[in-house]
């Protein structure tokens, strides 16, 4: 049942017609029966079909994305404080399908065949040689006692996943009272963008300090202690949103009531807010754990260390969010990083040459205020057979924001390329 | 759950190191393709203020890259950064980059500060940005230290590697940040450098880095 190469033309229909077949003039068509099937169209899945088609033109790539536009969390935070537009963070795939010869076929994977070789999606089966998988994350909702999955992000949004969440979030703030309560929770890591709970308290705050100045915001965190870039973030706190910004530790939530909109912390201390942004806890994307991608955790894809494989299922490879990467955050340069590697370590397998070991960056930036931007970073490479921080490398921006209005100036230029890279 | 995850890892790591032995070390292409994040693929930055690397001379580019590892050139995450390389890598990298072809920033200038820019650049800035900045790459592939490289190396010689940059087609956004950075002492420059740059007043160096910029952009 496998579609061939004409079968699939046919599947991908009208919409897709008019994608050119392959982008390069002058491009040697790809052989037959030698096809990567990549899903997700985010941060990781872009960058690893254009890597592939890159790095070898003779191979076919299907990039699958259940959505026709993709918009980037990185900097949404900045949506719901009310200075900066969706319209930033919403790119498109056609410039990449026309200038690498990317089929792009907007449709969900319902399934993986790892014994066939087949993805199963609404309009049919697409065989692959290799697949890459960058799915990002889904939540683990049945972890949440009251948590009704289709009902409950729309009263207590999570805005985890860009979009739709973002603007409802951000309209709820817009819509409270001055006086009221927003309260932020946060899961026990990992969870995708490890500084992004403090990025969003303080974007929050600082339309709360100009908007709404008796307003208040509680950041209830699952974690012992502030995940990522702890002091810079407490210096921020403290610097700019002191009366407004409440952290509270070691709060986990397991139990929501939406209609009152109350958090209950280990199922018994209730805390009620205005405006409630949950944030369940998180897992590799659904796709993952339904085709068996996940490992004992029962959360999170296990990969080879350089080229990504899954050490469950041979010819998959898993990328971004979705996949234990040594030391590397869950975040979309992360994800960009592995995306590289992964798509030439795939283009050397299927072309019987040796694979290369990791090399990677990790950049964050967090916006503290409107002018004033935060960093954490490092360089990965491989040691003992794992992805570490290369030892001395890295690390925070200065504690004293001396370098803070520069990196604001650096951090946009990072969002234009990083989505400029993904689109075109 | 924290101690699961930890688990998780260690496991993940014990099965990953067997694979691992057989794998060549990272290509010069594979270190320099992280760098995009940033710079853009390739190094052709679409970043109003971040530069594009595509085409710099290798030398400015391994010079560079070792002045924000040692702390000397002031940075905000370069320097963090480049700790994470030896000078190999760092070599590597600069052949890569060497290698791409250079892109001219595409965003408008504005054409009376080009004006200005251009005769202030003749006046004196061209004895080291030959070319409109774009550096005459053909002397630096044919390596004769002549009386034109005297020009630009009279402080080190030619042996001490090549620091100037090419500049032509550059983001002004960048270049701007850059000569506040020398102008106000943050990052160092030569004598011969600064008895040029301490001439220009603000809205100087706004004219030159639009000229720069223009070297290749449309001017509006
Ligand atoms: C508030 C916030 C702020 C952040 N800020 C930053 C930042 O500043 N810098 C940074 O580097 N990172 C940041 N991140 C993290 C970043 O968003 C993620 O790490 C990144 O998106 C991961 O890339 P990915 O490819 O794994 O997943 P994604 O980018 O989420 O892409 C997954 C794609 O797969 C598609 N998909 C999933 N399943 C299927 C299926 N079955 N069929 C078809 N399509 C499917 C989805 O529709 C989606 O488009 C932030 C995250 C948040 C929530």
């Amino acid at each position: 049942m496998a579609l061939d190469r004409r079968n699939f033309l046919k599947l991908l229909g009208a919409g897709a017609a008019s994608l050119p077949l392959t982008g390069h003039a002058g491009d040697a068509p790809p052989r037959p029966g030698r096809r990567v099937v990549v899903i997700g169209g985010g941060f990781g899945g872009t960058i690893a079909a254009k890597y592939v088609r890159m790095l070898d033109p003779a191979i076919e790539v299907v990039l699958i994305e259940r959505n026709r536009q993709h918009v980037s969390c990185p900097f949404s935070n900045q949506v719901i404080a009310g200075i900066r537009q969706m319209s930033d963070l919403t790119i498109g795939y056609d410039k990449l399908a026309a200038n690498y010869g990317i089929r792009i076929l907007c449709d969900e994977v319902t399934a993986i065949d790892p014994a066939a070789r087949e993805v199963v999606t609404h309009s049919g089966k697409i065989g692959y040689d290799r697949l890459i998988i960058s799915p990002g994350i889904d939540f683990r909702f049945d972890e949440i006692e009251g948590y009704d999955p289709a009902s409950t992000p729309e009263i207590l949004p999570h805005a985890w996943k860009a979009g739709a969440q973002t603007l409802l979030l951000k309209k709820q703030v817009e819509s409270m009272a001055d006086g009221g309560t927003v309260i932020i929770s946060m899961p026990l890591t990992p969870f995708r963008c490890p500084p992004g709970p403090y990025e969003r308290a303080c974007m929050i705050a600082m339309y709360l300090k100009k908007n709404k100045p008796r307003s208040k915001l509680i950041l209830l965190d699952a974690n012992p202690d502030i995940v990522s870039a702890g002091p810079l973030f407490t210096r921020a706190w403290d610097t700019y949103y002191k009366d407004i910004i409440e952290y509270l530790p070691a709060k986990r939530v397991t139990r929501v009531d939406a209609r009152t909109k109350t958090l209950f912390v280990e199922g018994v201390e209730g805390i009620q807010g205005d405006v409630v942004n949950f944030v369940p806890p998180q897992r590799a994307g659904a796709i993952a754990v339904s085709s068996g991608l996940v490992g004992a955790d029962r959360n999170w894809c296990p990969v080879k260390v350089s080229t990504f494989e899954s050490t469950i299922h041979n010819n998959i490879h898993v990328i971004g969010d979705a996949a234990v990467a040594g030391a590397m955050p869950k975040a979309g340069y992360s994800a960009n990083a592995q995306a590289k590697v992964c798509a030439m370590n795939v283009v050397a397998l299927m072309n019987g040459r040796e694979t290369m070991d990791f090399a990677g960056i990790n950049v964050c930036y967090s916006a503290i205020t409107e002018e004033e931007d935060i960093s954490v970073a490092a360089v990965y490479k491989v040691a003992q057979g794992n992805i570490v921080a290369v030892h001395d490398s890295g690390g925070m921006s200065p504690i004293d924001f001396s370098a803070a209005r520069l990196e604001h100036v650096y951090a946009e230029s990072w969002l234009k390329n990083i989505l400029t890279e993904m689109s075109t | 759950m924290a101690k699961k995850w930890y688990g998780t890892i260690l496991a993940v790591g014990a099965l990953a190191l067997a694979a691992s032995v057989q794998a060549a070390p990272p290509s010069a292409a594979m270190l320099a393709n992280a760098c995009g994040g940033c710079h853009g693929a390739r190094g052709v930055s679409a970043g109003p203020s971040m530069p594009s690397l595509a085409g710099q001379p290798k030398a400015y580019f391994i010079v560079a890259m070792k002045r924000f590892r040692s702390g000397e050139r002031p940075s905000t995450v370069m320097g963090r950064l480049a700790k994470g390389y030896t000078d190999a890598d760092i070599e590597a990298m600069a052949a890569f980059f060497a290698r791409q072809k250079p892109v001219p920033q595409n965003g408008p200038v504005d054409a009376r500060l080009v004006e200005k820019g251009a005769a202030i650049y003749y006046k004196q800035c061209k004895y080291c940005h030959l070319d409109n900045g774009r550096l005459w790459r053909q002397i630096h592939q044919g390596q004769d230290y002549d009386k034109q490289c005297r020009n630009c190396h009279a402080d080190y010689g030619p042996d001490t590697g090549d620091e100037t940059p090419m500049i032509a087609g550059q983001w002004p956004k960048y270049l701007k940040i850059q000569m506040d950075a020398f102008k106000d002492g943050t990052r160092k420059m030569s004598k011969k450098k600064a008895k040029a740059m301490n001439a220009l007043s603000p809205e100087d160096r706004e004219a030159v880095a639009n000229f720069y910029a223009s070297q290749t952009a449309e001017v509006r």
